[in-house]
């Protein structure tokens, strides 16, 4: 009886879906909202990038919620892991061969140096806070591979990533007081449209999401590689 | 463009494929990072280059990372 009844369920949910389906037609926007953003992006948040208009620009507070959510994963992830003092270890690990060594010392500043680029470029070419604040945090699981007695100062690291989240709510607020209209509004003059120095608060939001980011993706690999010894 | 992409999605379905077959684990998290490589390929050939470096940096890098972290602590073989 209860497989019929469920099986009838199923039935009419498939049959209500497939009403619906039928109904749309395929591959054809059915709001204008899309064509607004790819319109008048650039000229209304001052971002060359129309994905960082998009993100930053017009769905800045839905940004704001998945840093959050971000924040909470790291946070769950230190609440599990961290259990008892951090006592350092002696490093069980062999050391690294001196070819891996010193590729890793060469390169990880270049690999910082490329993140940070990518998330200080955000409104003008592909790329934005989260990649470039991803790529950090490569670099930094690249010292765990070769040098592998350095660790992300965890002192340092949670200040960098509370100074991030903090200069974005900030800069929403701030926002929100001085021009007036609601959470993080472009109160900062939009400047030349291409240039680096432009775009009002975009850049400035990017580079707090890219810090953030890193040190928050740098913690959950040093938590990791920690317990994994 | 149409020849180049069905190549990638044949060979991403082909790693794919592996990671589920593969008893060793190791071999099963290079098998899905290989995936995640060509995905980000393809993300760049359908012209979405930010979604492609997250894919790359995320997917392949860190993702994998934490995957081998947790092989390390744990069984290496599937039974």
């Amino acid at each position: 009886m209860r497989v019929f009844l469920s099986l009838l369920a199923l039935a009419v949910i498939a049959l209500g879906i497939a009403m619906t389906l039928t109904d749309i037609p395929f591959g054809k926007p059915k709001a204008d909202i899309a064509t607004h953003y790819v319109e008048n992006g650039r000229e209304d948040t001052g971002a060359v990038n129309i994905i960082t208009s998009v993100v930053l620009g017009y769905r800045g507070f839905d940004t704001l919620g998945e840093v959050a959510v971000l924040f909470v994963a790291a946070m769950g992830l230190g609440a599990v892991l961290a259990t008892g003092t951090r006592t350092p270890k002696a490093n069980g690990w062999e050391p690294a061969s001196l070819v891996l060594y010193t590729g890793c010392r060469f390169l990880f500043p270049l690999i910082v140096l490329f993140g940070a680029y990518i998330f200080i470029h955000g409104h003008l070419t592909p790329g934005g806070g989260f990649q470039g604040g991803a790529i950090i945090a490569s670099a930094f699981l690249l010292t765990y591979l070769g040098c592998r007695g350095r660790r992300v100062h965890e002192a340092w690291s949670s200040a960098v990533e509370s100074l991030g989240g903090l200069t974005f709510v900030v800069l929403g607020l701030a926002g929100l007081t001085a021009a007036g209209h609601y959470f993080l509004s472009a109160f900062l003059p939009a400047g030349t449209l291409g240039q680096l120095f432009s775009g009002g608060i975009i850049p400035l939001i990017y580079i707090a999401i890219g810090l953030k980011v890193g040190s928050e993706l740098a913690g959950v690999i040093d938590r990791l590689v920690e317990e994994s010894q | 463009m149409i020849v180049l992409v069905s190549l990638l999605v044949l060979l991403m379905l082909c790693s794919a494929l592996a990671a589920l077959i593969f008893k060793d684990l190791l071999n099963a998290v290079i098998a899905s990072c290989v995936v995640s490589l060509l995905a980000s390929i393809l993300f760049y050939f359908l012209h979405a280059p930010d979604v492609a470096m997250a894919e790359a940096s995320i997917g392949a890098a860190l993702v994998t990372a934490i995957f081998i972290i947790a092989i390390r602590r744990t069984r290496r073989h599937e039974e």
